[in-house]
């Protein structure tokens, strides 16, 4: 495979027997990915100690108003102050522990939503993939419907009718979610459910539950962990961008979302209030993506997702 | 041992995964120059009967949303309204009849476009949808355009470099492209190139300029998942026989790489284009926002705020409309390229 990049034929090892060096290579680059996402693993606790831990960390009340320090710059510009690191909103509140305090509700919402999600669409997929035919039919119709819409607007609609709320947003998050559970999880159970072990559980008399829940589940786990570990990033984002058009988390409560938006406002003097708490969304994403992808790797190097 | 070998019998014929729906495929096997044409007709009718059941699906959801979950005369009156006139608007809407009957007014009002009037202008919502369409279209379209022009040459470039500096650089940047929230891409480059070096306009929809940062940003946002597609397509199409061959005749390594493998590893990009249209043109409800841009999302947003459902249900039926109409052309478009669904081998 390397000889393509020399433009040379070199039909020996284009074929399936790669020489143990380059397995020995491909080995390592895995392992490399998955220190990759170890160290993304770790930053996260720090991310999510931070949160649980937001009233002993952050410097200041995320609430405390101080009209007189208003759109204060970072630390290090001028005009900045060391009491406020990455300066103050247009209130004069304190970003850093604002920002402290949002990691709370983004991630609460991604956790929740996700454990909704991913219960709601594994035991669809459980369902389809086990005993097929027209309830297979109607669940991945059902699961095309929503792959169709998109992830944001049917968000948009739910919270248009039930207006904005932590509980809502958890709600539209989890329920908008489910499809790509299903769809993996339904693929997998197919397969399984062809296994002999499956076969000789049937022929000993078990009932199809305990099949599905004792038999088939179990070998899904890595898979669903993987998807879930991945899918809360995205539903970071999602709620980030709700509370971004002021559809989701309300003010005053600090959520990295609504800083975003209200910051948006104030883009023109004072960039600091839009770009940390983005940074923040980006970062917890980013470590979120490196650890899924590292988990990938080390729970099943095969697995295609 | 006989008693064995039924049980076996009994158990094991199950129709595996992977079994294609079999009477069909029985039934137009057996050559002839009209067996490819009986496959692509069926191909092509099941399509479109997914296509109309999905339909079926959204407006259905479209529906519930309002009417499920939601009671549409709570957000229409004012909080301080009495019982009684609550119950006269009920009946005045038709919203005490049962819920099948509503279904079915509305399914057949909308079918024709009547889709009520916008409960905040005196408009048919339609109308408002319609007239905000083209922007978020052309939007669409451009984000798609930036996404195949970063991603194509990058995709196809990593695969051919495979482990090359390259190919870990389009990695790492489509890793970190796929954790960037879009709205914020959008305001770091509104703040960089309009506040801070006045080079492009923030907002507005007049000229060329004020496609440039909306295009990117949405095509920044696809192009990572379309390059990943694209390089282990690239990579997949090179180890195939055909390409040895061809190299083997002694073709050329660059008309190798154009003729022989990119127009193959085109198929997958193709199919992945197609099922992220959705989540392309949700990418351009966002980019709406941020960029103030007059398309449906903007439309839409507005109208959440100002309660008008009428627009909103109309909105996301004629968005999720297109989805599924791009969904169908892509699949059928697919077929008609890859020879290997057309004559169904």
């Amino acid at each position: 495979m390397t000889s393509l990049s020399e433009g040379k034929i070199d039909l020996v090892t284009l074929g399936d027997t790669a020489p143990a060096a380059a397995r020995e290579r491909a080995s390592l680059r895995r392992l490399g990915r998955v220190r990759w996402g170890l160290a993304a693993g770790f930053v996260l606790l720090l991310i999510v100690a931070s949160a649980v831990f937001a009233p002993w960390i952050a410097p200041h009340d995320p609430l405390a108003v101080n009209i007189r320090h208003r759109l204060g710059p970072p630390a290090w510009m001028d005009g900045g102050v060391p009491a406020h690191p990455l300066g103050t909103d247009q209130v004069g509140r304190d970003l850093l522990s604002r920002m402290i305090y949002g990691g709370r509700v983004s991630l609460m919402v991604g956790i929740c939503s996700v454990l909704m999600s991913a219960s709601i669409g594994v035991l669809l997929g459980l369902t389809a993939g086990y005993f097929g035919g027209s309830l297979d039919w109607s669940i991945m119709t059902l699961v095309n419907v929503m792959l169709t819409f998109p992830f944001v607007l049917l968000a948009l609609a739910v919270i248009a009718v039930l207006g904005p709320s932590l509980v809502n947003m958890i709600f539209v998050l989890g329920v908008a979610g489910w499809p790509i559970y299903t769809r993996v999880v339904r693929a997998e159970a197919m397969a399984v459910r062809e296994r002999e072990f499956v076969l000789a559980g049937r022929a000993l008399g078990m009932s199809h539950l305990r099949i599905i829940f004792r038999q088939i589940l179990p070998n899904l786990t890595s898979a669903i962990v993987v998807i879930a570990t991945l899918q809360v990033a995205q539903v970071i984002i999602a709620e980030s961008f709700l509370s971004f058009l002021g559809l989701g988390i309300q003010p005053p409560t600090p959520a990295w979302g609504n800083m975003l938006g209200e910051g948006r406002l104030y883009m023109l003097n004072s960039w600091w209030i839009a770009t940390f708490p983005g940074l923040a969304i980006f970062v917890t994403t980013l470590m979120i993506n490196l650890m899924g992808n590292a988990l990938r790797d080390w729970l099943d190097p095969h697995m295609k997702l | 041992m006989d008693r064995d070998a039924a049980e076996e019998v009994e158990i094991s014929p199950r129709p595996g995964p992977l079994t294609l729906p079999s009477p069909q495929r029985e039934r137009v096997r057996g050559g002839g120059p009209g067996r490819a044409r009986a496959v692509m007709r069926r191909y092509i009718a099941r399509q479109l009967v997914q296509f109309l059941v999905v339909i079926l699906g959204i407006s259905i959801l479209a529906f519930a949303i309002l009417h499920v979950l939601g009671d549409p005369v709570l957000l229409l009156l004012p909080q301080n309204a009495g019982k009684e006139e609550f119950e006269r608007y009920r009946h005045l809407l038709g919203l005490d009849r049962p819920l099948y009957v509503q279904y079915w007014k509305f399914l057949s009002n909308a079918v024709v476009g009547n889709f009520g009037k916008s409960w905040y202008a005196d408009t048919p919502a339609f109308r408002l949808v319609l007239e905000r369409m083209p922007p978020t279209i052309y939007l669409t379209f451009a984000g798609l355009v930036v996404a195949l022009l970063i991603s194509l040459p990058l995709g196809i470039l990593a695969a051919l470099k495979r482990h090359s500096w390259v190919d870990n650089l389009c990695t790492t940047v489509a890793v970190a492209g796929q954790a960037t929230p879009l709205f914020w891409l959008g305001i770091m480059m509104i703040i960089v190139f309009s506040v801070r070096l006045k080079l492009l306009p923030a907002s507005g929809y007049d000229s060329w300029e004020n496609f440039l940062m909306p295009s990117f940003c949405l095509g920044a946002t696809l192009a990572p998942i379309t390059m990943r597609l694209v390089r282990s397509g690239v990579i997949e199409v090179m180890n195939m026989d055909f390409i040895k061959t061809a190299r083997a005749k002694g073709v050329a390594e660059s008309r190798v790489v154009i003729k022989h493998a990119f127009r193959n590893a085109c198929i997958p990009v193709i199919t992945v284009i197609g099922l992220q249209f959705g989540q392309l043109l949700g990418g351009a409800i966002i980019t709406e926002t941020v960029f103030a841009w007059p398309g449906v999302a903007t439309l839409t947003v507005e109208s959440i705020r100002n309660q008008d459902f009428p627009v909103v249900q109309c909105a996301v039926i004629l968005l999720a409309l297109v989805i599924v109409s791009v969904n169908l052309i892509v699949d059928l478009a697919v077929a008609f390229i890859d020879p290997r669904i057309r004559t169904g081998a």
